[in-house]
């Protein structure tokens, strides 16, 4: 180990606190929508629902989120898939990024775009986690229920068989295109975290 | 750790070390006792999703935006400071074009926020919020006044040390910060759960900011320092099949 290794450990993270939302979620700041209006492929809105350990709505969270475009393709040059960004040439303003914050109810929605599959995994939304109470960030991912593709891939396939449904959303049969994800921060249902 | 083949190559970044970053139960600050999972965490390998992350444009920032001492018609009251410092990766390598947003109290101790119960004095010309992007040398720097300490409800008598909240993007998704920067010298420390969260002592006491007499200016604001450095690639690449 070097010797400027030592000087050289990542910050430590600490909570976001009761007030973020007077620079993080303002009405300026939040990306509710991450598809703008010329935005290519299927257009989805996700509930989420945050619940603490009592099943108590968590109504001072915020949600980010991180996604590929319907193509598959991140907007981001470390994605080296030889595929185009479909976003790009319809949407210069696509990031495939999302903020949210949760509201009295412990829900928020975000409305987006399904991501198409990235290399070989199913589609999904990475979601970080913030809220007063929490140090760090929780990273989960949102997957969609009853895709094929999540039989194969290799993340779900980390996470015990019995604790894989915690992190499928899933669709409203009345009302196409609306989905659900709940966001238990513990308890049976704890929803799966990630060590990323 | 599980491997996890998608068919790219992928360079990883680096995991903190033990003890850098607090957990997410530490009963002493009570509300992470209902908020942390208790089942264990899935080790991930990275996949391009945890290696790329949103790029912002200049766009979302505006000129003015990093002098919270301008936003109203007149100044804030308060002790005016300059608060400057690098973003870097543990590999020291500068990460330009970072957004960073802050956000904190006024002198009082006061947020600008529906639920601050503390009985201070909002001030009129102090919003507490500002955002900027580093430059090409990961350099960055904000004005503003130095908050107040504040109370809280964690436990009898509880206050938290003087702090300016930070959020700092990086490269990736993963490399994503959330911290508060703290005031050297601060007799709270000692007594604050969220600061006393991190295990390792030098770790922790890198979100104390310096104060810096180089950028300190003459009859007009105190100058502190608060470097920032965001997890980096991994030293050492490999290829994934
Ligand atoms: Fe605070």
């Amino acid at each position: 180990m070097k010797k400027a290794d030592t000087d050289m450990i990542p910050t430590p993270s600490q909570t976001v606190g009761p007030f973020f939302a007077i620079e993080l979620t303002t009405e300026e700041h939040c990306v509710k929508c991450v598809a703008g209006p010329e935005t290519p492929g299927k257009r989805v809105w996700i509930t989420f629902r945050v619940l603490d350990g009592d099943g108590v709505p968590v109504n001072d969270a915020m949600l980010e989120t991180w996604q590929a475009d319907s193509n598959g393709k991140y907007k981001h040059p470390d994605d080296v898939q030889p595929k185009e960004l479909n976003q790009g040439k319809l949407d210069q303003r696509w990031l495939g990024f999302g903020r949210v914050a949760t509201g009295e109810d412990g829900n928020c929605v975000l409305e987006t775009i399904q991501p198409g599959r990235v290399a070989q995994q199913a589609p999904h939304l990475m979601i970080a986690v913030f809220a007063r109470g929490m140090l760090k960030a929780l990273y989960t991912r949102v997957y969609f229920a009853g895709d094929p593709a999540n039989d194969e891939d290799s993340v779900l396939r980390l996470v015990p068989a019995e604790r894989r449904e915690t992190l499928l959303a899933h669709s409203d049969p009345a009302r196409p295109g609306y989905w659900s994800f709940d966001i238990r921060l513990q308890g049976d249902y704890e929803t799966v975290f990630f060590d990323v | 750790m599980d491997s996890v083949s998608t068919g790219v190559s992928i360079k990883p970044y680096a995991r903190p070390p033990k003890g850098s970053q607090p957990p997410s139960l530490y009963e002493p600050y009570r509300a992470t006792k209902k908020r942390a999972p208790l089942k264990p965490l899935i080790v991930l390998p990275h996949t391009l999703s945890e290696i790329t992350g949103p790029i912002f444009g200049h766009e979302r920032v505006g000129e003015k935006d990093n002098d919270l001492t301008c936003q109203h018609a007149e100044e804030p009251i308060g002790e005016r400071i300059i608060v400057s410092g690098r973003v870097l990766d543990s590999n020291g390598r500068p990460v330009p074009n970072a957004l960073i947003e802050i956000w904190q109290a006024n002198a009082g101790g006061r947020y600008r926020h529906v639920r601050d119960q503390h009985p201070a004095p909002l001030d009129p010309n102090f919003s507490g919020a500002g955002r900027t992007m580093t430059d090409e040398q990961g350099a960055y720097r904000f004005i503003t006044i130095k908050p107040g300490a504040y109370p809280w409800f964690n436990h009898y008598n509880a206050w938290r040390p003087a702090h300016v909240h930070f959020s700092v993007f990086g490269n990736a998704f993963i490399t994503r910060l959330v911290t508060q920067m703290y005031f050297p010298g601060d007799p709270l420390f000692a007594y604050d759960p969220i600061f006393q969260s991190i295990p390792d002592e030098r770790a922790r006491e890198r979100l104390i900011s310096k104060f810096d007499l180089e950028t300190t200016q003459p009859q007009w604001a105190k100058g502190f320092k608060f470097d920032i450095v965001l997890r980096g690639p991994e030293a050492t690449p490999f290829e994934k099949s």
